[in-house]
């Protein structure tokens, strides 16, 4: 049997990888919207559904971006009500874990666990800025340095609570008049850098035991964080020669940490259009590039590289000649945009104008064109035969453990991709036909969850 | 006027023992479908809304009791997309959790119920809860400290369901603008225990402003009650822990005396009498029920039942005469405690809403579609919106 693939679903995110003009395109918020997207990908048999989180609205020259589709539900509280009208599929949100506590994120993962009956991942991101934490009890409080050991103590707080009660703690036998073996199940005391807190625990041990974890992350501090501690990991390493140098390293930090190879599922974010044939699945990528790069939105990306008012650049005209503006790191809160992680993957400012320029000067393009060339690039583009034999090859060769998959239309992208493709990857036997377990971590291969110790007592 | 009911789940039922009775379905209290059946049972019964129990402690080291609970918030949402018209009203905990998540979440539920989301806002004070959090010291703050937290609280969750104007979201493709960012609002707030930037994450949830309610027992809940909430639970011929709280008439005075000395504009709050009921055919059985219950959680040295709500030991004909009472009272109507879920709900739903639709006080088929509706509120304006 060939390597399996995994795959999950990306309810599409607020930022312009989302076509809101598509006439097909329906509501970001409304119920019935995740429920077509969640019930499509359990129908196509995906490992998982995921839905990234809001805390604040983006912010650029001082204004909410407008550009975008914006607004979103809380992510862990749709989740939760998709339980409700899905059976199998995994259910993974993004947590901060800057801007929650550990005993409420712990109850509430371990609540979705208990009530999808075994289907909840937590992504575990963190954050430090100001401009997100004006909206929370402690504001700012967090020094960038210190954001990996809170994510870190935040996980290794949540496991230790998800550990606190036995698996046969409740026994609820009434002729006995027993409820629970113990008197004090769940009890625990922490004490580390980010965390002094102790009680029990209010929640007994949960379906998975512990949910399925997932990071983000390409740093060195990010990946040796994954390998340590999590289940998957999602990348933007969606080339194969890229992905399978992302792949060996990852994998390769596994064992120093007393893990398997398989215990770390390796996830890129790729995007998609597809065709009848080839040329036709070009044509329709090109025009989805310019319904998600349109005038304004170039201009809007420009004005995060360049960090300064451009509404007198012309989209239509060349790249700008002058230089970006430099005297703001992008952390600081003078950068002209808030709110955007993707800001820092320009780098630096300079050099990325630079090259800009020089592309526009080349293949004479205008400076949206440059826009589309440098960001609006989609990862599969093709008949479904040839987007189903690339998503094997990249499975195959180690790139990657499959994909969490980005449709750009709210909430059918992903129905072609479950008619078309999906059937041709089962057809290789690389993909399931039916759920063969009933957990996300049965979907995913991965070993139950540690054994679970009576009373937990962490020192920093 | 017909009065309103509402049924408060608190896992097995109110009484300890009441996870040994027949049909108590304890060991499914973890599961979603033991949440599904019990709402459902109370939609049945076309109620305005249920109450969902909520906290973060443990309140026992009892082995004969039930320990353990899920989030209330989730229960709600789990059971929001296979309910109708039913009322989801989660407590939240304000003293520990973040305003701008609990705006959010409050919201998410109702759009996942097309407006049937409301919350009941309580109060923490208990040591064992300050510690969970490690961040404030319980015995550091006085009691209308903590309630002014919750006044603002609510405040702010209010401010984030209208940060976003109802048409905010334009879709122009002609400027390329998703939405028109003069329609979306910081709320400011800042406060003596936080501050908060807004705008919402979320646009206005469908009711505009989800139901917000409390339970109170003495004059500084009331407060809160007519700073914030649009429903205040209140225990007629009950004990709170600072004594005997009054009858229904001295209450509802006590309300209302608040809501002049706050200055409450809009709707006056709807004031809902809480009762604990042991129901049966008889009041003898009923008697008998209650005292088999005591004594089951006597043998192993525990309390029995122990309540802040009167407890009313009768059949549903009792219950629905002391509603009657409460009604000619000024009260809006009751939220019911069930001692025994498994028994006493359908108690509630198959004999005393017939008896209250006899007497011509209860709806016979749901008349709204949202929990405001069930009140006969109106959507409110958005207050950020220009006229």
């Amino acid at each position: 049997m060939p390597k399996q693939i995994h795959l999950a679903a990306h309810f599409p995110g607020v930022n312009n990888t989302t076509v809101w003009s598509d006439p097909a395109s329906g509501s970001h918020i409304e119920f019935a919207s995740f429920r077509h997207f969640a019930q499509t990908a359990e129908r196509a048999k995906f490992d998982f559904l995921f839905l990234a989180e809001g805390l604040r609205l983006r912010e650029q020259g001082g204004q909410i971006y407008d550009l975008d589709v914006m607004g979103r539900p809380d992510n862990v509280a749709i989740l939760q009500a998709l339980a409700a009208v899905t059976e199998r599929i995994g259910l993974a949100g993004t947590v901060n874990s800057t801007f929650n506590e550990p005993l409420d994120v712990a109850r509430k993962l371990a609540t979705l666990d208990h009530l999808s009956a075994g289907r909840a991942a937590w992504n575990v991101v963190t954050s430090w800025d100001e401009f997100t934490g004006e909206n929370f009890r402690r504001g700012g409080y967090l020094p960038k340095d210190k954001r990996y050991l809170r994510a870190q103590e935040m996980l290794a707080t949540a496991q230790a609570l998800w550990d606190s009660w036995d698996a046969d703690e409740v026994v609820a036998d009434a002729a006995a008049g027993r409820f629970v073996r113990h008197g004090d199940a769940g009890r625990f005391d922490i004490r580390s850098d980010q965390f002094a807190i102790s009680g029990r625990f209010p929640v007994p041990r949960s379906p998975q035991g512990r949910p399925v974890i997932i990071q983000a992350g390409d740093s060195e501090e990010g990946r040796e964080f994954a390998a340590s501690s999590a289940d998957a990991i999602f990348t933007r390493h969606a080339e194969l020669e890229a992905g399978q140098q992302f792949y060996a390293d990852v994998k390769a930090r596994l064992a120093k940490f007393g893990r398997r190879h398989e215990d770390l599922k390796i996830l890129p974010a790729a995007t998609f259009v597809l065709g009848d044939t080839e040329s036709e699945a070009a044509e329709n990528a090109r025009q989805v590039q310019y319904q998600q790069v349109g005038p304004a939105t170039a201009i809007a990306f420009a004005e995060q590289v360049w960090n300064r008012d451009l509404s007198d650049v012309d989209p239509d005209g060349p790249v700008p000649s002058f230089d970006p503006k430099t005297s703001d790191d992008v952390d600081s809160g003078a950068h002209i945009s808030k709110g955007r992680a993707s800001v820092r993957m320009f780098g630096d400012p300079v050099a990325v104008a630079n090259e800009w320029r020089e592309l526009g000067e080349r293949e004479g393009l205008s400076l949206r064109e440059v826009v589309i060339r440098k960001n609006g690039r989609h990862t599969f583009v093709g008949t479904p035969q040839r987007v189903a034999d690339t998503i094997d090859e990249f499975v195959q060769t180690d790139a990657s453990d499959g994909f969490v998959l980005v449709p750009h239309v709210t909430p059918g992208g992903l129905d072609v991709f479950a008619d078309q493709v999906v059937p041709l990857l089962q057809e290789k036997g690389s993909f399931r036909t039916e759920y063969e377990g009933t957990t996300l971590r049965e979907h995913l291969g991965l070993q139950p969850s540690p054994t679970t110790v009576a009373a937990v007592s962490v020192e920093a | 006027m017909t009065l309103h009911l509402a049924v408060a789940l608190d896992g097995t039922g109110w009484h300890p023992a009441s996870w040994r009775e027949p049909g108590a379905r304890a060991d499914e209290l973890f599961t979603a479908g033991f949440w599904v059946d019990q709402v459902r049972e109370a939609e049945a019964g076309l109620l305005d809304l249920v109450t969902l129990e909520d906290s973060f402690a443990i309140d026992t080291d009892r082995v004969d009791h039930v320990q353990g609970r899920l989030d209330a918030q989730l229960v709600a949402l789990r059971v929001g997309p296979v309910t109708s018209r039913i009322g989801l009203v989660p407590t939240v905990i304000a003293t520990h959790t973040e305003p701008f998540h609990v705006s959010t979440e409050i919201a998410t539920l109702d759009y996942v119920t097309t407006g049937r989301a409301g919350v009941r806002v309580k109060v923490s004070s208990r040591a064992d809860e300050y510690a969970l959090f490690g961040r404030r010291e319980a015995d550091a703050e006085s009691r209308e400290s903590l309630f002014d937290e919750a006044a603002d609280h609510i405040e702010v969750q209010r401010r984030l369901w209208d940060s976003w104007e109802d048409d905010a979201e334009i879709r122009d493709a002609a400027t390329g603008r998703f939405v028109d960012r003069e329609k979306l609002h910081y709320i400011d707030f800042e406060g003596a225990h936080f501050s908060v930037r807004g705008p919402s994450i979320t646009p206005r949830p469908p009711q505009g402003q989800p139901l917000v309610t409390a339970l109170a027992h003495v004059d500084v809940a009331y407060r809160l009650a007519a700073r914030g909430a649009d429903l205040v639970f209140v225990t007629p011929g009950g004990v709170g822990r600072d004594g005997p709280t009054g009858d229904a008439e001295a209450i509802l005075a006590q309300v209302r005396a608040e809501e002049a000395a706050v200055g409450r504009a809009g709707d006056p709050l709807h004031v809902l009498g809480d009762l604990l009921v042991v129901l049966d055919d008889g009041a003898d059985a009923a008697r008998e029920r209650l005292r088999r219950l005591d004594e089951t959680d006597g043998a192993g040295g525990g309390p029995g039942l122990r309540s802040d709500a009167r407890i009313l030991t009768g059949t549903a004909t009792d219950v629905a005469d002391v509603l009657e009472s409460w009604h000619g009272a000024g009260l809006a109507g009751a939220r019911l405690r069930p001692a025994v879920t498994a028994h006493d709900l359908p108690r509630i739903t198959r004999e005393l809403v017939p008896e209250l639709q006899r007497r011509g006080l209860f709806r016979t088929a749901y008349e709204a579609d949202t929990l405001r509706g069930h009140f006969g509120l109106a959507r409110p304006a958005d207050r950020y919106a220009r006229v």
